[in-house]
């Protein structure tokens, strides 16, 4: 028998359990042409404000073994403008849309949740008090339980689309943080955002990153990432979605097995863009060999 | 724009570090205009590697060719890869130089692997102008006997003068303008940003229109991750804005005195 491989989080309904993570697909429509968007389990969206974003100075991006480092600081048109130029063509796509959200205070991830509320065809917000990157708010909101229960909390009472929190991976115990997120009335959580990171240019003796600093993703964050999944997972009853450095369908298959109920694709996406195709289809096999019918049967 | 698995056809050194790679890619070859670029899995390294981007430098007949340095890591690789490989290139991406206006000479401005892309619009230019190419040092400069057989002037300028002038290739542009000043030229250039920025000047001094083709960064290459953007200049109804362009997808072509130049 073909399992089942379709997942509902949070109220979303998924086809799979295999979406794309915020800031590493666009919009969406970046990658239309190269591969064949309703077949992914959902698209997240890269994260917006209320106001439009510049965004940091260049340079923004760094590899380094294992993954890159990031500082691109929230680029985004900014709720308005993201409602009128990517709507439309998101509207066309058969995929749950998840908008990442943040604001620099605590009104202004409201004002942003509320502005997204009513649109059509949003799926769920999620909310980012973990980007490493801008100077005020993102992951500052995420740095203490009792920020990350009022962000969400603010939120919920704006909004009755489905809330994702996504944590930071640098605290001291993700367990807290996670309960927090679910008490504050959070549907689900999404574990990690990048870790803090930073390299340097020797000869020059000045950091590479025009920032200074950026988050670590890719391969490194992998295992990290893992334990986050597996610490939030024994702590909380929401379903919770794990990415961190997933290139292959055994790096889903074991946010799965530590107690995700879907995943999401990252920096791999800018090396193969089929990466989340790839991930479906071994997903699908493994529950074969396995003789599983539905996904959340791979939980340990 | 799609993938494509190639089929590495040749990967010959050339002087000082300077490859050229020769992939079997019909599609791409008709598709590709010149001053597109590709974004090249490398082959035989870490497998969670970025992808690298490179202008194509020539499309013909079901094979593209890509003049590359070898500069770090990938590059280091890229020289490693054998006959009958196949390599995963991602492209054609970005915009492309304009078509050479009928009543300008086109002038193009190189710096180092700067002349790839040049030489792909030189092929395809129905007029003919001028190549101005500047580098470090003698191997530095590339393809020049290619673009005297297509019929173009070539000038040279060294850092180090063991070619052509010694001194920047704006500095030769400069004699050149200045014993033809009545003529009417339009500018392409690809280097790095001081040249580039030097040209946009000179473009904006004479009143010229120029073409400027960028190098930045990249990881995606198709404009998701907005880790490729450079400030850019342009017009609204009511006046001027400035906005992040991304290099990968909005350029890597931009016009002079639209780019805002960091301090
Ligand atoms: C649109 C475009 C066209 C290009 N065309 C050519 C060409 O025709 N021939 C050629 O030799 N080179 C070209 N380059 C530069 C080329 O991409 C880099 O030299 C190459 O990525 C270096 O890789 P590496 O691993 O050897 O260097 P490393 O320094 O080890 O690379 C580390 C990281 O930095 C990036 N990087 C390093 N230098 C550059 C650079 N100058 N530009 C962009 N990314 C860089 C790499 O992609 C990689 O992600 C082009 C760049 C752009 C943006
Ligand atoms: C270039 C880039 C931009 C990102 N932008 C955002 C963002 O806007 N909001 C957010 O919550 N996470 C952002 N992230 C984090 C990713 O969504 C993801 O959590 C992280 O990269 C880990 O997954 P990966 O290792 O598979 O990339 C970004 C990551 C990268 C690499
Ligand atoms: S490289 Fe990703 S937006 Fe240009």
């Amino acid at each position: 028998m073909k399992p089942d491989l379709s997942v509902n989080v949070a109220g979303i309904k998924m086809k799979n359990p295999v979406g794309v993570a915020s800031g590493t697909f666009g919009y969406g429509v970046e990658y239309a042409e190269l591969l064949d968007l309703s077949q992914l389990g959902f698209i997240t969206v890269k994260g917006i404000r209320k106001e439009p974003c510049e965004g940091n100075p260049t340079p923004r991006i760094w590899e380094v073994p294992g993954g890159m480092l990031n500082a691109i600081g929230l680029q985004g048109p900014g709720t308005e403008g993201f409602i009128e130029d990517y709507m439309p063509f998101l509207r066309t796509v058969d995929v749950p849309v998840i908008v990442n959200i943040w604001g620099t205070t605590l009104n202004g991830y409201v004002q942003t949740a509320e502005d997204l509320s009513d649109v059509d065809g949003i799926a769920a917000l999620e909310i980012n008090v973990s980007c490493p990157n801008v100077k005020e708010g993102g992951s500052s909101f995420g740095a203490s339980p009792k920020s990350v229960f009022e962000v969400v909390s603010a939120v919920r009472k704006t909004t009755k689309l489905p809330l994702i929190t996504k944590l930071a991976p640098n605290v001291p115990d993700i367990r807290v943080f996670a309960k927090a997120a679910e008490e504050a009335g959070s549907d689900a959580l999404a574990v990690s955002n990048t870790l803090p990171g930073m390299a340097f240019d020797i000869e020059e003796r000045r950091p590479v990153l025009a920032n200074k600093t950026g988050g670590l993703s890719g391969s490194a964050l992998h295992p990290v990432a893992v334990k986050l999944v597996w610490d939030a997972a024994s702590a909380v009853n929401i379903p919770i979605i794990g990415m961190g450095g997933i290139f292959e369908p055994a790096d889903a298959i074991e946010f799965l097995v530590a107690g995700a109920s879907a995943v999401a694709v990252g920096t791999a996406n800018f090396i193969d863009p089929s990466t989340s195709l790839r991930v479906i289809d071994g997903i699908e096999d493994y529950m074969k060999r396995h003789d599983m019918d539905t996904v959340s049967q791979i939980a340990v | 724009m799609r993938l494509h698995e190639t089929p590495v056809i040749s990967n010959l050194p050339l002087s000082g570090g300077y490859y050229m790679l020769s992939l079997g890619a019909p599609e791409l070859s008709t598709e590709a205009k010149p001053g597109q670029f590709v974004h090249l899995r490398i082959p035989n390294i870490e497998a969670s590697s970025l992808r690298r981007p490179f202008s194509i430098c020539d499309a013909e007949a079901g094979v593209i060719k890509i003049l590359y340095k070898v500069v770090g890591r990938g590059t280091e690789a890229m020289a490693r890869i054998a006959v009958n490989e196949t390599v995963n290139v991602m492209g054609p991406l970005g915009n492309s130089f304009p078509c050479p206006v009928d009543d300008k000479m086109p002038l193009l401005v190189a710096g180092g692997y700067g002349v790839a892309p040049l030489y792909f619009f030189a092929k395809n230019s129905t007029t003919k102008g001028a190549l101005f190419v500047g580098g470090r040092s003698e191997q530095d400069i590339l393809l020049v006997e290619d673009f005297t057989k297509i019929g173009w002037e070539t000038y040279v300028s060294t850092d180090d003068g063991t070619l052509g002038d010694k001194g920047f290739v704006t500095q030769i542009l400069d004699k050149w303008q200045g014993a033809h000043p009545a003529t009417k030229i339009e500018i392409f250039a690809c280097g790095p940003d001081p040249m580039l920025a030097a040209v946009d000047t000179r473009a904006q001094n004479w009143g010229v229109e120029a073409w400027l083709s960028l190098d930045r960064h990249m990881g995606c290459g198709v404009g998701a991750c907005l880790g490729c953007v450079q400030k850019i200049r342009r017009k609204t109804n009511s006046g001027t804005e400035e906005y992040m362009a991304r290099v990968c997808r909005d350029g890597p072509i931009f016009r002079a005195n639209t780019i805002v130049w960091e301090e």
